[in-house]
């Protein structure tokens, strides 16, 4: 059984934990790098994380764009939305198609 | 374009006729993947923007309702209300085969029977905007669970298009056009050689009947 992990400063995923995720308080870069690494080889199928934490971490979220698993899903954090997510999908766009043909 | 290094052979040519033909047909199979994966691709497209939309609005919902609740209960009472969940999600890794690329999908599965049995901690010591927040985010997570399944399928789907894209051309601009081109050049040597030996066929016939009956 694999299970769900949650990233990101503490009042953004504090929430999460009621629902049954591992929920991980973690702000500093290296850590979160080292942290994402330890999921991926555990049993860790989807890591959510949020916009902010995910800026600090580009190259190590982008080692497990190709790979099966695990899913890693941007979130806003409390800060709100920053379109940080959003840009990921029009990456993929961009790379299959050619051009970016969402906008 | 450029004709390959081969030697004008009957032998060659037939072999490269084959090969023309295999090319052809690999170019017609890679395309018709092609278009196939680029029209699933765009639905899930259009399905990652509508989830992505959704469970960003409703986190961000209960990202208010968590920072109002907050303000009103102690930092430490917060943490304690959440610190020892109920409830925990496991998730079934399935495989689906989408045109040769292997997409997970997860299957939610509750500890508890009741899926909306969420509440860690008592009524009495909490603020009401902690039930909000907890309510909203258990409200998306079926949605982010699927939200993670789609993104997942769109990058690994983007990868196996660029891949397929690349053959293609490849096919179409390059090995085709060449196989084309040295079949002609090794068709056009060996009907001049055929030439070539009729005229001193000729040639020869020529200077025989000359010399035996001192023809013309």
């Amino acid at each position: 059984m694999y299970k769900a992990a949650v990233i990101g400063d503490s009042a953004s995923v504090s929430g999460f934990a009621a629902l049954g995720l591992s929920v991980f308080r973690e702000t500093d870069a290296d850590k979160i790098k080292k942290l994402i690494s330890k999921l991926a080889a555990g049993n860790f199928a989807v890591i959510y994380i949020t916009e902010p934490a995910a800026e600090l971490v580009k190259d190590t979220i982008n080692k497990y764009r190709n790979s099966p698993l695990p899913s890693i899903v941007l979130i806003p954090a409390i800060e709100g939305n920053t379109g940080y997510g959003i840009k990921a999908l029009h990456e993929a766009v961009e790379k299959a198609v050619g051009s970016d043909i969402l906008n | 374009m450029s004709r390959l290094n081969v030697n004008p052979t009957r032998m060659e040519l037939s072999k490269l006729k084959k090969k023309l033909e295999s090319a052809r047909r690999g170019h017609k199979l890679l395309k018709d993947k092609r278009d196939e994966l680029m029209r699933q691709f765009m639905n899930l497209i259009k399905e990652n923007r509508q989830l992505r939309s959704e469970v960003e609005a409703a986190i961000i919902d209960a990202n208010r309702y968590m920072a109002v609740a907050g303000s009103v209960m102690q930092k430490e009472a917060l943490e304690t209300a959440l610190m020892l969940p109920k409830q925990e999600v496991e998730l079934e890794v399935g495989e689906k085969n989408v045109m040769s690329v292997n997409i997970p999908v997860f299957d939610p599965k509750y500890r508890s029977s009741d899926a909306n049995d969420i509440y860690s901690y008592g009524m009495a010591f909490t603020s009401i905007d902690l039930d909000g927040a907890v309510n909203a985010l258990n409200g998306i997570f079926p949605k982010m669970i699927r939200l993670a399944e789609v993104e997942k399928a769109c990058q690994l789907m983007a990868d196996e298009i660029e891949k397929t894209r690349r053959r293609v051309n490849a096919l179409e601009h390059i090995m085709i056009p060449d196989y084309e081109e040295t079949i002609k050049y090794i068709t056009m040597k060996l009907s001049e050689n055929e030439r070539n030996t009729t005229t001193s066929l000729m040639k020869v016939k020529d200077m025989v009947l000359k010399q035996s009956h001192n023809y013309g």
